[in-house]
Protein backbone atom coordinates (compact mmCIF):
# COMPACT_ATOMS: atom_id res chain seq x y z
CA UNK A 1 0.00 0.00 0.00
CA UNK A 2 1.22 3.44 -0.90
CA UNK A 3 0.45 6.63 0.96
CA UNK A 4 0.31 9.88 -1.02
CA UNK A 5 0.16 13.07 1.04
CA UNK A 6 -0.80 16.45 -0.41
CA UNK A 7 0.33 19.49 1.58
CA UNK A 8 0.82 23.16 0.85
CA UNK A 9 2.42 25.09 3.70
CA UNK A 10 0.42 28.14 2.73
CA UNK A 11 -3.37 27.94 2.75
CA UNK A 12 -5.61 28.80 -0.16
CA UNK A 13 -3.40 27.35 -2.88
CA UNK A 14 -6.06 24.91 -4.06
CA UNK A 15 -4.71 21.91 -2.18
CA UNK A 16 -8.11 20.49 -1.37
CA UNK A 17 -9.56 20.92 -4.87
CA UNK A 18 -6.48 19.19 -6.27
CA UNK A 19 -6.62 16.36 -3.75
CA UNK A 20 -10.29 15.84 -4.53
CA UNK A 21 -9.54 15.66 -8.26
CA UNK A 22 -6.97 12.92 -7.64
CA UNK A 23 -9.46 11.24 -5.35
CA UNK A 24 -12.04 11.12 -8.13
CA UNK A 25 -9.53 9.74 -10.63
CA UNK A 26 -8.21 7.17 -8.17
CA UNK A 27 -11.64 5.91 -7.11
CA UNK A 28 -11.69 2.14 -7.13
CA UNK A 29 -8.36 1.56 -5.46
CA UNK A 30 -7.82 4.63 -3.25
CA UNK A 31 -8.92 5.41 0.29
CA UNK A 32 -9.28 9.11 1.00
CA UNK A 33 -8.16 10.66 4.28
CA UNK A 34 -8.73 14.30 5.20
CA UNK A 35 -6.05 15.28 7.69
CA UNK A 36 -6.73 18.99 7.50
CA UNK A 37 -8.63 18.48 10.74
CA UNK A 38 -8.59 22.16 11.66
CA UNK A 39 -10.51 23.23 8.56
CA UNK A 40 -11.59 20.08 6.78
CA UNK A 41 -13.17 20.98 3.46
CA UNK A 42 -12.62 17.88 1.37
CA UNK A 43 -15.99 16.39 2.28
CA UNK A 44 -17.70 19.24 0.44
CA UNK A 45 -16.28 17.94 -2.82
CA UNK A 46 -16.48 14.21 -2.02
CA UNK A 47 -20.01 14.20 -0.57
CA UNK A 48 -19.50 11.29 1.83
CA UNK A 49 -22.47 9.03 2.62
CA UNK A 50 -23.35 6.24 5.06
CA UNK A 51 -21.34 7.87 7.74
CA UNK A 52 -20.39 6.18 10.96
CA UNK A 53 -18.82 8.53 13.51
CA UNK A 54 -17.13 8.42 16.86
CA UNK A 55 -15.69 10.76 19.47
CA UNK A 56 -11.99 11.37 19.70
CA UNK A 57 -10.72 11.73 23.25
CA UNK A 58 -7.37 13.18 24.13
CA UNK A 59 -5.80 15.38 26.74
CA UNK A 60 -7.41 16.37 29.99
CA UNK A 61 -8.55 19.40 31.89
CA UNK A 62 -8.37 20.07 35.63
CA UNK A 63 -11.60 20.21 37.64
CA UNK A 64 -11.63 21.38 41.27
CA UNK A 65 -14.08 19.92 43.74
CA UNK A 66 -14.98 23.11 45.57
CA UNK A 67 -16.32 21.24 48.61
CA UNK A 68 -13.01 19.48 49.14
CA UNK A 69 -10.80 22.52 48.47
CA UNK A 70 -9.07 23.95 51.56
CA UNK A 71 -8.01 27.19 49.83
CA UNK A 72 -4.30 26.71 50.26
CA UNK A 73 -3.66 28.15 46.79
CA UNK A 74 -0.87 25.76 45.91
CA UNK A 75 -2.43 24.77 42.59
CA UNK A 76 -2.61 28.37 41.55
CA UNK A 77 1.06 28.92 42.40
CA UNK A 78 2.42 25.89 40.54
CA UNK A 79 0.36 26.42 37.41
CA UNK A 80 2.70 27.77 34.73
CA UNK A 81 -0.25 28.64 32.51
CA UNK A 82 -2.04 30.93 34.98
CA UNK A 83 -5.09 28.76 34.56
CA UNK A 84 -6.19 28.74 38.23
CA UNK A 85 -6.92 32.30 39.41
CA UNK A 86 -8.57 33.17 42.70
CA UNK A 87 -11.94 34.67 41.83
CA UNK A 88 -14.82 35.42 44.18
CA UNK A 89 -13.23 33.55 47.09
CA UNK A 90 -12.57 30.39 45.11
CA UNK A 91 -9.84 28.79 43.09
CA UNK A 92 -11.30 28.27 39.66
CA UNK A 93 -9.84 26.51 36.61
CA UNK A 94 -10.15 28.41 33.34
CA UNK A 95 -10.55 25.52 30.88
CA UNK A 96 -9.30 27.59 27.93
CA UNK A 97 -6.00 28.20 29.71
CA UNK A 98 -5.54 24.73 31.18
CA UNK A 99 -2.87 22.72 29.34
CA UNK A 100 -3.82 19.47 31.01
CA UNK A 101 -0.41 18.87 32.58
CA UNK A 102 -1.95 17.68 35.85
CA UNK A 103 0.67 19.33 38.08
CA UNK A 104 -2.06 20.87 40.27
CA UNK A 105 -3.82 17.53 40.72
CA UNK A 106 -0.56 15.92 41.83
CA UNK A 107 0.24 18.44 44.54
CA UNK A 108 -3.20 19.34 45.89
CA UNK A 109 -3.01 18.35 49.59
CA UNK A 110 -6.80 17.98 49.76
CA UNK A 111 -6.92 15.76 46.64
CA UNK A 112 -9.55 18.16 45.37
CA UNK A 113 -8.46 18.21 41.73
CA UNK A 114 -9.37 15.62 39.15
CA UNK A 115 -8.08 15.50 35.58
CA UNK A 116 -11.03 14.85 33.31
CA UNK A 117 -10.61 13.47 29.79
CA UNK A 118 -11.73 15.76 27.02
CA UNK A 119 -13.59 14.90 23.86
CA UNK A 120 -11.58 17.02 21.43
CA UNK A 121 -12.93 15.91 18.11
CA UNK A 122 -14.99 13.54 16.04
CA UNK A 123 -13.92 11.00 13.43
CA UNK A 124 -16.13 10.11 10.46
CA UNK A 125 -15.99 6.93 8.36
CA UNK A 126 -17.92 7.01 5.12
CA UNK A 127 -18.12 6.31 1.40
CA UNK A 128 -17.32 9.20 -0.90
CA UNK A 129 -19.59 9.94 -3.84
CA UNK A 130 -17.23 7.89 -6.00
CA UNK A 131 -17.75 4.88 -3.78
CA UNK A 132 -14.24 5.19 -2.35
CA UNK A 133 -13.93 4.81 1.40
CA UNK A 134 -13.17 8.07 3.20
CA UNK A 135 -12.04 8.96 6.69
CA UNK A 136 -12.23 12.52 7.93
CA UNK A 137 -12.35 14.30 11.24
CA UNK A 138 -13.30 17.46 12.94
CA UNK A 139 -11.32 18.99 15.76
CA UNK A 140 -13.49 20.78 18.28
CA UNK A 141 -12.95 24.47 18.80
CA UNK A 142 -9.81 25.34 20.66
CA UNK A 143 -8.82 21.75 21.08
CA UNK A 144 -5.23 20.69 21.32
CA UNK A 145 -3.58 17.63 19.95
CA UNK A 146 -4.60 18.06 16.36
CA UNK A 147 -1.40 16.12 15.62
CA UNK A 148 -2.87 13.14 17.42
CA UNK A 149 -6.14 13.42 15.55
CA UNK A 150 -4.24 13.56 12.25
CA UNK A 151 -2.35 10.42 13.24
CA UNK A 152 -5.65 8.76 14.11
CA UNK A 153 -7.26 9.62 10.75
CA UNK A 154 -4.25 8.25 8.88
CA UNK A 155 -4.16 5.09 10.96
CA UNK A 156 -7.86 4.46 10.36
CA UNK A 157 -7.58 5.14 6.61
CA UNK A 158 -4.72 2.66 6.36
CA UNK A 159 -6.70 0.08 8.29
CA UNK A 160 -9.61 0.50 5.86
CA UNK A 161 -7.25 0.16 2.89
CA UNK A 162 -5.74 -2.99 4.39
CA UNK A 163 -9.08 -4.52 5.13
CA UNK A 164 -10.62 -3.80 1.75
CA UNK A 165 -7.48 -4.49 -0.27
CA UNK A 166 -7.05 -0.94 -1.63
CA UNK A 167 -3.68 0.04 -3.07
CA UNK A 168 -3.48 3.71 -2.15
CA UNK A 169 -4.24 6.11 0.65
CA UNK A 170 -4.62 9.71 -0.51
CA UNK A 171 -4.15 12.24 2.27
CA UNK A 172 -5.25 15.87 2.28
CA UNK A 173 -2.58 17.11 4.68
CA UNK A 174 -2.51 19.89 7.24
CA UNK A 175 -1.14 23.39 6.70
CA UNK A 176 1.83 24.97 8.45
CA UNK A 177 5.00 23.38 9.79
CA UNK A 178 3.80 22.43 13.28
CA UNK A 179 2.67 19.20 14.88
CA UNK A 180 -0.28 18.43 12.57
CA UNK A 181 1.83 18.56 9.42
CA UNK A 182 4.56 16.50 11.04
CA UNK A 183 1.89 13.87 11.76
CA UNK A 184 0.61 14.19 8.19
CA UNK A 185 4.07 13.45 6.79
CA UNK A 186 4.93 10.58 9.08
CA UNK A 187 4.70 7.35 7.12
CA UNK A 188 4.08 8.99 3.74
CA UNK A 189 5.52 7.37 0.58
CA UNK A 190 5.10 10.37 -1.72
CA UNK A 191 4.53 14.03 -0.89
CA UNK A 192 2.84 16.46 -3.25
CA UNK A 193 3.41 20.14 -2.55
CA UNK A 194 0.83 22.54 -3.92
CA UNK A 195 2.02 26.09 -4.34
CA UNK A 196 1.29 29.31 -6.20
CA UNK A 197 3.62 31.83 -7.89
CA UNK A 198 3.43 34.52 -5.23
CA UNK A 199 6.12 35.76 -2.86
CA UNK A 200 4.32 34.06 -0.02
CA UNK A 201 3.79 30.88 -2.05
CA UNK A 202 7.52 30.57 -2.67
CA UNK A 203 8.39 31.50 0.91
CA UNK A 204 6.05 28.90 2.40
CA UNK A 205 7.10 26.26 -0.10
CA UNK A 206 10.71 26.64 0.97
CA UNK A 207 9.78 26.51 4.61
CA UNK A 208 7.60 23.44 4.38
CA UNK A 209 10.13 21.75 2.11
CA UNK A 210 12.82 22.16 4.76
CA UNK A 211 10.58 20.09 6.95
CA UNK A 212 9.70 17.56 4.23
CA UNK A 213 13.40 17.06 3.48
CA UNK A 214 13.91 15.64 6.95
CA UNK A 215 11.56 12.80 6.10
CA UNK A 216 13.47 11.93 2.90
CA UNK A 217 10.31 11.15 0.97
CA UNK A 218 10.09 11.51 -2.85
CA UNK A 219 8.48 14.89 -3.46
CA UNK A 220 6.48 16.37 -6.32
CA UNK A 221 5.03 19.82 -6.81
CA UNK A 222 2.04 21.35 -8.56
CA UNK A 223 2.08 25.07 -9.35
CA UNK A 224 -1.43 26.47 -9.25
CA UNK A 225 -2.36 29.81 -10.88
CA UNK A 226 0.93 29.46 -12.77
CA UNK A 227 0.15 32.27 -15.23
CA UNK A 228 -0.52 34.81 -12.47
CA UNK A 229 3.12 35.83 -12.31
CA UNK A 230 5.48 34.23 -14.81
CA UNK A 231 8.61 35.51 -13.06
CA UNK A 232 7.60 33.92 -9.78
CA UNK A 233 6.65 30.73 -11.59
CA UNK A 234 10.14 30.64 -13.05
CA UNK A 235 11.62 31.13 -9.61
CA UNK A 236 9.52 28.29 -8.27
CA UNK A 237 10.69 26.02 -11.07
CA UNK A 238 14.32 26.87 -10.41
CA UNK A 239 13.82 25.99 -6.78
CA UNK A 240 12.14 22.69 -7.66
CA UNK A 241 14.97 21.72 -9.99
CA UNK A 242 17.67 22.65 -7.50
CA UNK A 243 16.00 20.56 -4.85
CA UNK A 244 15.14 17.44 -6.82
CA UNK A 245 11.43 18.01 -6.60
CA UNK A 246 9.46 16.58 -9.50
CA UNK A 247 7.48 19.34 -11.20
CA UNK A 248 4.24 17.46 -11.78
CA UNK A 249 2.24 20.05 -13.73
CA UNK A 250 0.96 23.62 -13.82
CA UNK A 251 -2.61 24.85 -13.46
CA UNK A 252 -3.55 28.29 -14.81
CA UNK A 253 -5.37 30.99 -12.83
CA UNK A 254 -8.89 29.79 -13.52
CA UNK A 255 -12.09 30.72 -11.74
CA UNK A 256 -13.63 27.48 -12.99
CA UNK A 257 -12.17 25.84 -9.89
CA UNK A 258 -14.32 28.08 -7.71
CA UNK A 259 -17.35 27.53 -9.94
CA UNK A 260 -16.93 23.78 -9.59
CA UNK A 261 -16.53 24.16 -5.84
CA UNK A 262 -19.85 26.00 -5.65
CA UNK A 263 -21.43 22.96 -7.31
CA UNK A 264 -19.62 20.56 -4.99
CA UNK A 265 -17.62 19.14 -7.87
CA UNK A 266 -14.03 18.72 -8.95
CA UNK A 267 -12.80 20.02 -12.30
CA UNK A 268 -12.10 16.51 -13.59
CA UNK A 269 -15.79 15.70 -13.37
CA UNK A 270 -16.73 18.34 -15.93
CA UNK A 271 -17.29 16.57 -19.25
CA UNK A 272 -14.64 17.48 -21.77
CA UNK A 273 -12.54 19.35 -19.21
CA UNK A 274 -8.96 19.99 -20.25
CA UNK A 275 -7.89 19.19 -16.71
CA UNK A 276 -8.91 15.56 -16.96
CA UNK A 277 -5.88 14.62 -19.02
CA UNK A 278 -3.47 16.71 -16.93
CA UNK A 279 -4.58 15.23 -13.62
CA UNK A 280 -4.75 11.72 -15.05
CA UNK A 281 -1.12 11.93 -16.17
CA UNK A 282 -0.08 13.46 -12.87
CA UNK A 283 -1.83 10.77 -10.89
CA UNK A 284 -0.13 8.05 -12.92
CA UNK A 285 3.24 9.57 -12.12
CA UNK A 286 2.43 9.62 -8.42
CA UNK A 287 1.23 6.06 -7.98
CA UNK B 1 -6.57 48.56 21.01
CA UNK B 2 -5.66 44.99 20.01
CA UNK B 3 -7.21 43.90 16.71
CA UNK B 4 -6.52 40.54 15.09
CA UNK B 5 -7.11 39.66 11.47
CA UNK B 6 -8.03 35.99 11.41
CA UNK B 7 -9.68 33.34 9.27
CA UNK B 8 -10.94 29.78 9.60
CA UNK B 9 -8.31 28.64 7.14
CA UNK B 10 -5.28 30.13 5.47
CA UNK B 11 -5.14 31.74 2.06
CA UNK B 12 -8.32 33.79 2.34
CA UNK B 13 -6.56 37.16 2.34
CA UNK B 14 -5.54 37.57 5.96
CA UNK B 15 -2.07 38.83 5.13
CA UNK B 16 -3.36 41.03 2.30
CA UNK B 17 -5.78 42.75 4.66
CA UNK B 18 -3.27 43.03 7.52
CA UNK B 19 -0.50 44.64 5.51
CA UNK B 20 -2.71 46.90 3.41
CA UNK B 21 -4.76 48.00 6.42
CA UNK B 22 -1.65 48.78 8.49
CA UNK B 23 -0.21 50.86 5.67
CA UNK B 24 -3.52 52.59 5.05
CA UNK B 25 -4.14 53.44 8.72
CA UNK B 26 -0.61 54.76 9.12
CA UNK B 27 -1.23 56.89 6.03
CA UNK B 28 -4.15 58.54 7.80
CA UNK B 29 -1.79 59.67 10.54
CA UNK B 30 -2.43 56.93 13.03
CA UNK B 31 0.27 55.22 15.04
CA UNK B 32 0.21 51.57 14.04
CA UNK B 33 2.10 48.42 14.92
CA UNK B 34 1.47 45.24 12.94
CA UNK B 35 2.57 41.92 14.40
CA UNK B 36 2.68 38.75 12.32
CA UNK B 37 1.61 35.94 14.64
CA UNK B 38 1.20 33.39 11.88
CA UNK B 39 4.42 31.99 13.31
CA UNK B 40 4.41 28.80 11.27
CA UNK B 41 4.16 30.65 7.97
CA UNK B 42 4.90 34.34 8.56
CA UNK B 43 4.31 36.19 5.30
CA UNK B 44 3.61 39.82 6.12
CA UNK B 45 7.26 40.81 5.95
CA UNK B 46 7.35 39.90 2.28
CA UNK B 47 5.09 42.86 1.63
CA UNK B 48 6.99 45.38 3.70
CA UNK B 49 10.36 47.03 3.52
CA UNK B 50 12.08 48.78 6.35
CA UNK B 51 14.91 48.82 8.75
CA UNK B 52 15.35 46.11 11.34
CA UNK B 53 15.76 47.76 14.73
CA UNK B 54 15.90 44.69 16.90
CA UNK B 55 15.99 40.91 16.66
CA UNK B 56 15.73 38.55 19.52
CA UNK B 57 15.78 34.81 19.85
CA UNK B 58 12.97 33.46 21.95
CA UNK B 59 13.19 30.48 24.24
CA UNK B 60 10.99 28.17 26.18
CA UNK B 61 11.87 26.00 29.15
CA UNK B 62 12.24 22.22 29.01
CA UNK B 63 13.82 19.78 31.46
CA UNK B 64 17.31 18.37 31.02
CA UNK B 65 18.60 15.26 32.69
CA UNK B 66 21.37 15.38 35.24
CA UNK B 67 22.63 11.81 35.15
CA UNK B 68 24.83 12.10 38.24
CA UNK B 69 22.02 13.35 40.47
CA UNK B 70 19.37 10.97 39.13
CA UNK B 71 18.32 8.06 41.34
CA UNK B 72 16.39 6.39 38.54
CA UNK B 73 13.15 6.27 40.51
CA UNK B 74 11.19 6.84 37.30
CA UNK B 75 8.73 9.23 38.95
CA UNK B 76 9.17 11.79 36.18
CA UNK B 77 7.86 9.33 33.62
CA UNK B 78 4.58 8.97 35.48
CA UNK B 79 4.47 12.68 36.31
CA UNK B 80 4.55 13.85 32.72
CA UNK B 81 1.06 13.81 31.18
CA UNK B 82 2.50 14.34 27.72
CA UNK B 83 4.82 11.32 27.55
CA UNK B 84 7.76 13.65 27.10
CA UNK B 85 9.92 11.70 29.54
CA UNK B 86 10.64 8.01 29.28
CA UNK B 87 12.83 5.82 31.44
CA UNK B 88 14.60 3.22 29.36
CA UNK B 89 16.82 0.95 31.45
CA UNK B 90 19.23 3.23 33.24
CA UNK B 91 18.61 6.20 30.96
CA UNK B 92 16.05 8.98 31.19
CA UNK B 93 15.08 10.20 27.74
CA UNK B 94 13.46 13.59 27.22
CA UNK B 95 11.49 14.51 24.09
CA UNK B 96 11.51 18.32 24.10
CA UNK B 97 9.02 18.61 21.21
CA UNK B 98 6.39 16.91 23.34
CA UNK B 99 7.10 18.92 26.49
CA UNK B 100 4.62 21.62 27.43
CA UNK B 101 6.93 23.26 29.97
CA UNK B 102 4.73 22.71 33.01
CA UNK B 103 7.74 22.22 35.36
CA UNK B 104 6.03 19.31 37.14
CA UNK B 105 8.76 16.75 36.50
CA UNK B 106 11.47 19.21 37.43
CA UNK B 107 9.95 20.55 40.63
CA UNK B 108 8.65 17.19 41.81
CA UNK B 109 11.92 15.32 41.20
CA UNK B 110 13.28 14.48 44.64
CA UNK B 111 16.83 14.21 43.41
CA UNK B 112 16.64 17.59 41.62
CA UNK B 113 17.91 15.79 38.56
CA UNK B 114 15.73 17.57 35.99
CA UNK B 115 16.69 21.24 35.93
CA UNK B 116 14.73 23.33 33.42
CA UNK B 117 16.76 24.84 30.66
CA UNK B 118 16.00 27.23 27.87
CA UNK B 119 15.72 25.96 24.29
CA UNK B 120 15.40 28.30 21.37
CA UNK B 121 12.09 28.20 19.52
CA UNK B 122 12.03 31.15 17.18
CA UNK B 123 12.95 34.70 16.32
CA UNK B 124 11.18 37.99 16.82
CA UNK B 125 12.18 40.82 14.55
CA UNK B 126 11.15 44.43 15.11
CA UNK B 127 11.15 46.59 12.00
CA UNK B 128 10.42 50.22 11.24
CA UNK B 129 8.70 50.43 7.87
CA UNK B 130 8.02 53.65 6.03
CA UNK B 131 5.14 54.62 8.30
CA UNK B 132 4.46 51.97 10.92
CA UNK B 133 6.21 49.45 13.14
CA UNK B 134 6.23 45.81 12.23
CA UNK B 135 7.05 42.78 14.37
CA UNK B 136 7.57 39.37 12.91
CA UNK B 137 7.42 36.26 15.00
CA UNK B 138 8.89 33.21 13.30
CA UNK B 139 8.92 29.65 14.59
CA UNK B 140 12.07 27.60 13.95
CA UNK B 141 11.61 24.65 11.60
CA UNK B 142 11.32 21.54 13.71
CA UNK B 143 9.56 23.34 16.55
CA UNK B 144 6.06 21.98 16.75
CA UNK B 145 4.42 24.26 19.29
CA UNK B 146 3.38 27.72 18.21
CA UNK B 147 1.68 28.88 21.40
CA UNK B 148 4.72 29.74 23.56
CA UNK B 149 6.13 31.99 20.84
CA UNK B 150 2.76 33.64 20.22
CA UNK B 151 2.26 34.56 23.86
CA UNK B 152 5.78 36.00 24.07
CA UNK B 153 5.15 38.11 20.99
CA UNK B 154 1.93 39.59 22.34
CA UNK B 155 3.72 40.33 25.61
CA UNK B 156 6.43 42.15 23.67
CA UNK B 157 3.85 44.35 21.95
CA UNK B 158 2.20 45.05 25.29
CA UNK B 159 5.48 46.19 26.80
CA UNK B 160 6.58 48.35 23.87
CA UNK B 161 3.44 50.17 22.75
CA UNK B 162 0.85 52.05 24.72
CA UNK B 163 -2.84 51.52 24.22
CA UNK B 164 -3.46 54.48 21.91
CA UNK B 165 -1.43 52.77 19.22
CA UNK B 166 -3.52 50.63 16.90
CA UNK B 167 -2.06 47.18 17.37
CA UNK B 168 -2.90 44.89 14.49
CA UNK B 169 -2.13 41.18 14.63
CA UNK B 170 -1.99 38.82 11.66
CA UNK B 171 -3.42 35.77 13.43
CA UNK B 172 -2.57 32.14 12.68
CA UNK B 173 -5.36 30.41 10.72
CA UNK B 174 -7.62 27.66 11.99
CA UNK B 175 -9.53 27.03 15.19
CA UNK B 176 -6.96 25.23 17.33
CA UNK B 177 -4.82 26.34 20.25
CA UNK B 178 -2.70 28.99 18.43
CA UNK B 179 -5.82 30.94 17.39
CA UNK B 180 -7.33 30.70 20.84
CA UNK B 181 -4.10 32.02 22.34
CA UNK B 182 -4.32 35.09 20.10
CA UNK B 183 -8.07 35.64 20.35
CA UNK B 184 -8.08 35.62 24.15
CA UNK B 185 -5.98 38.76 24.19
CA UNK B 186 -7.77 40.80 21.53
CA UNK B 187 -10.34 43.57 21.81
CA UNK B 188 -11.70 42.86 18.38
CA UNK B 189 -11.30 40.32 15.59
CA UNK B 190 -11.75 40.77 11.87
CA UNK B 191 -12.56 37.48 10.17
CA UNK B 192 -11.59 37.36 6.52
CA UNK B 193 -13.45 34.96 4.27
CA UNK B 194 -14.23 34.22 0.64
CA UNK B 195 -17.81 33.90 -0.60
CA UNK B 196 -17.41 30.23 -1.56
CA UNK B 197 -18.55 26.95 0.01
CA UNK B 198 -15.09 26.40 1.55
CA UNK B 199 -15.07 30.00 2.72
CA UNK B 200 -18.46 29.66 4.36
CA UNK B 201 -17.61 26.37 6.01
CA UNK B 202 -14.39 27.76 7.47
CA UNK B 203 -16.07 31.02 8.46
CA UNK B 204 -18.63 29.10 10.49
CA UNK B 205 -15.81 27.39 12.37
CA UNK B 206 -14.09 30.72 12.96
CA UNK B 207 -17.33 32.27 14.22
CA UNK B 208 -17.81 29.34 16.58
CA UNK B 209 -14.26 29.85 17.82
CA UNK B 210 -14.76 33.57 18.47
CA UNK B 211 -18.04 32.94 20.25
CA UNK B 212 -16.31 30.32 22.36
CA UNK B 213 -13.58 32.75 23.39
CA UNK B 214 -16.04 35.63 23.67
CA UNK B 215 -14.12 38.23 21.68
CA UNK B 216 -16.28 40.55 19.54
CA UNK B 217 -15.79 40.14 15.80
CA UNK B 218 -17.00 41.10 12.33
CA UNK B 219 -16.39 39.89 8.80
CA UNK B 220 -14.56 41.21 5.75
CA UNK B 221 -15.37 39.43 2.50
CA UNK B 222 -12.41 38.98 0.18
CA UNK B 223 -12.74 38.23 -3.53
CA UNK B 224 -16.29 39.57 -3.42
CA UNK B 225 -18.18 38.54 -6.54
CA UNK B 226 -16.71 35.07 -6.95
CA UNK B 227 -18.71 32.09 -5.69
CA UNK B 228 -22.22 32.65 -4.34
CA UNK B 229 -24.28 34.63 -1.82
CA UNK B 230 -24.28 32.04 0.97
CA UNK B 231 -21.74 33.91 3.11
CA UNK B 232 -23.83 37.08 2.94
CA UNK B 233 -26.98 35.13 3.86
CA UNK B 234 -25.25 33.41 6.72
CA UNK B 235 -23.95 36.69 8.16
CA UNK B 236 -27.40 38.23 7.93
CA UNK B 237 -29.04 35.30 9.71
CA UNK B 238 -26.38 35.30 12.41
CA UNK B 239 -26.41 39.09 12.82
CA UNK B 240 -22.74 39.36 12.00
CA UNK B 241 -21.54 42.69 10.63
CA UNK B 242 -19.85 42.67 7.26
CA UNK B 243 -17.41 45.55 7.51
CA UNK B 244 -16.26 45.64 3.92
CA UNK B 245 -15.97 43.75 0.66
CA UNK B 246 -12.70 43.50 -1.25
CA UNK B 247 -13.53 42.87 -4.90
CA UNK B 248 -12.49 39.76 -6.80
CA UNK B 249 -9.96 41.20 -9.17
CA UNK B 250 -7.11 39.42 -10.86
CA UNK B 251 -5.11 42.66 -10.59
CA UNK B 252 -5.14 42.46 -6.79
CA UNK B 253 -3.90 38.87 -7.05
CA UNK B 254 -1.12 39.98 -9.40
CA UNK B 255 0.10 42.79 -7.17
CA UNK B 256 -0.03 40.40 -4.23
CA UNK B 257 1.95 37.80 -6.15
CA UNK B 258 4.94 40.08 -6.47
CA UNK B 259 4.75 41.37 -2.90
CA UNK B 260 3.07 44.73 -3.46
CA UNK B 261 0.38 46.53 -1.48
CA UNK B 262 -2.65 46.15 -3.71
CA UNK B 263 -4.80 48.98 -2.33
CA UNK B 264 -2.46 51.67 -3.61
CA UNK B 265 -4.10 53.06 -6.72
CA UNK B 266 -7.02 50.64 -6.41
CA UNK B 267 -10.13 52.64 -5.69
CA UNK B 268 -12.51 49.92 -4.57
CA UNK B 269 -9.97 48.29 -2.34
CA UNK B 270 -9.13 51.65 -0.75
CA UNK B 271 -12.82 52.18 -0.09
CA UNK B 272 -12.96 48.80 1.64
CA UNK B 273 -10.06 49.79 3.91
CA UNK B 274 -11.76 53.09 4.64
CA UNK B 275 -14.82 51.22 5.88
CA UNK B 276 -12.71 48.99 8.11
CA UNK B 277 -10.85 51.98 9.48
CA UNK B 278 -14.12 53.77 10.23
CA UNK B 279 -15.26 50.78 12.18
CA UNK B 280 -12.03 50.77 14.18
CA UNK B 281 -12.55 54.43 15.00
CA UNK B 282 -16.04 53.61 16.25
CA UNK B 283 -14.63 50.87 18.48
CA UNK B 284 -12.10 53.29 19.92
CA UNK B 285 -14.76 55.88 20.70
CA UNK B 286 -16.84 53.30 22.50
CA UNK B 287 -13.87 51.90 24.43
S1 LIG C 1 -4.25 22.95 45.81
FE1 LIG C 1 -6.20 21.91 46.20
S2 LIG C 1 -6.82 22.66 48.20
FE2 LIG C 1 -5.23 24.05 47.53
S3 LIG C 1 -6.38 25.70 46.52
FE3 LIG C 1 -5.87 24.25 44.91
S4 LIG C 1 -7.64 22.87 44.80
FE4 LIG C 1 -7.81 23.99 46.73
S1 LIG D 1 7.96 20.07 32.13
FE1 LIG D 1 5.91 19.09 32.22
S2 LIG D 1 5.49 18.62 30.09
FE2 LIG D 1 7.68 19.04 30.19
S3 LIG D 1 8.61 17.02 30.47
FE3 LIG D 1 8.29 17.89 32.52
S4 LIG D 1 6.28 17.07 33.16
FE4 LIG D 1 6.42 16.77 30.93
Amino acid sequence: MKEIVVISGKGGTGKTSITASFGVLGAGNTVIADCDVDASDLHMLMNPQNTREEDFTSGAVAVIDQDACVHCGRCSRVCRFDAIPYIDDRYEVIPLDCEGCGYCAKICPALAIKMVDQVVGRVFYSDAKTGAPMVHARLHIGAENSGKLVAKVKREAKAVAMEKGYDYVLVDGSPGIGCPVVSSLTGADVVVLVTEPTVSGLHDLKRVHQLVRRFQIPTACIINKADLNSEMTQELKTYLEANDILHLFDIPYDEDFTKCMVEGKTVVEIPGSRYHEIFEQGWRLLI
Amino acid sequence: MNIAIASGKGGTGKTTLSTNLAHYLAGTGRQVVLTDLDVEEPNSKLFLTGEVVETRREVRMVPTWNKEACQLCGACQTTCNFHAIVKIGTEIMIFPEMCHGCYACSELCRAHALPMEAVEIGTMTVMKTENFDFIESRLDIGQEQAVPLISKSIALVDSRYDTEVIRLFDSPPGTACPVIEVSKQMDFIILVTEPTPFGLHDLKLAVETMRHVGTPFAVVINRDGIGNADVEDYCREEHIDILARIPNDRKIAEVYSSGGLAYIGHERMTQALELVSEHIRGLEVRA
